[in-house]
């Protein structure tokens, strides 16, 4: 069986670990053209049910 | 290998995913728009949009191929009688697939799948924002009659001009009631 020639040490464990955390990024938010609240970009904004110009839904807290 | 291997089976055998697609294929022509996940919209559209095709084809031929599809009577008059009259000048697109978000309980995307010219919202926003507006506007309007009533009661004038005011009043409240209630 193959088998790793050295330990891993704990410097290049953790500096590999270390790039996960690094690499999250929050997500990008866009402005809603209809009621100015931030939401998730080619989705319906939650808090007004405009998408594109036209009502979708009607939010329930409205 | 998977070439020419087109389509998503949504983690079903065959039948299963053929009956679901009969099933919201049918819920869609019945209700015009149906919420559903992502995965299963997209891979809805080509079956409705054929469907449309064959409404719009119109011929006793076709309604048995969109019967031997949808297997509903119902569904299939309602296809060749309202919805496909209604896509005659327009070629393909008939469906439209809007993102709306993620489900509670399993993240899932969810979107909105509708026929394209019977939105249904559209209208019941505007007909809310009508209403809101009358509602807003009869507030002020019952607001500036007391006000005048008051004026009025001040200045000591003759009761039969605020008579016939007060009945109208009552009718409005009720009216308000009854709007509550449809809410």
């Amino acid at each position: 069986m193959a088998n790793p020639k050295r330990k891993i040490s704990r410097s290049k464990r953790d500096m590999r670990r270390a790039n996960w955390f690094s690499s999250m990024k929050p997500s990008q938010l866009i402005t809603c053209d209809n009621c100015g609240e931030k939401k998730l970009p080619h989705r319906a904004c939650p808090s007004c049910g405009y998408y594109q110009g036209k009502n979708i839904f009607i939010p329930k807290n409205a | 290998m998977r070439h020419r291997k087109k389509g998503n089976h949504l983690s079903r055998t065959s039948s299963h995913k053929t009956a679901l697609m009969r099933n919201l294929a049918a819920q869609v022509i019945e209700h015009k728009e149906i919420k559903t996940t992502h995965a299963k919209a997209k891979e809805l559209r080509g079956y409705v949009e054929r469907l449309i095709t064959y409404g719009k084809k119109g011929t006793v031929h076709h309604r048995r191929l969109a019967f031997k599809f949808l297997q509903d009577k119902q569904a299939v008059n309602s296809l060749f009688e309202e919805v496909a009259p209604s896509f005659e000048n327009r070629n393909g697109g008939y469906t439209r697939i809007i993102k709306l978000g993620n489900r509670k309980g399993d993240n899932a995307p969810i979107s909105l799948f509708q026929l394209v010219g019977f939105e249904k919202i559209s209208d019941k926003a505007a007909a809310k924002a009508e209403k809101d507006k009358k509602k807003v506007a009869k507030k002020e309007k019952a607001a500036k009659e007391t006000e005048t009533k008051a004026q009025e009661s001040a200045a000591e004038e003759p009761a039969t001009q605020a008579e016939p005011e007060a009945p109208a009043e009552e009718k409005e409240a009720e009216k308000e009631d009854e709007e509550k209630k449809e809410d």
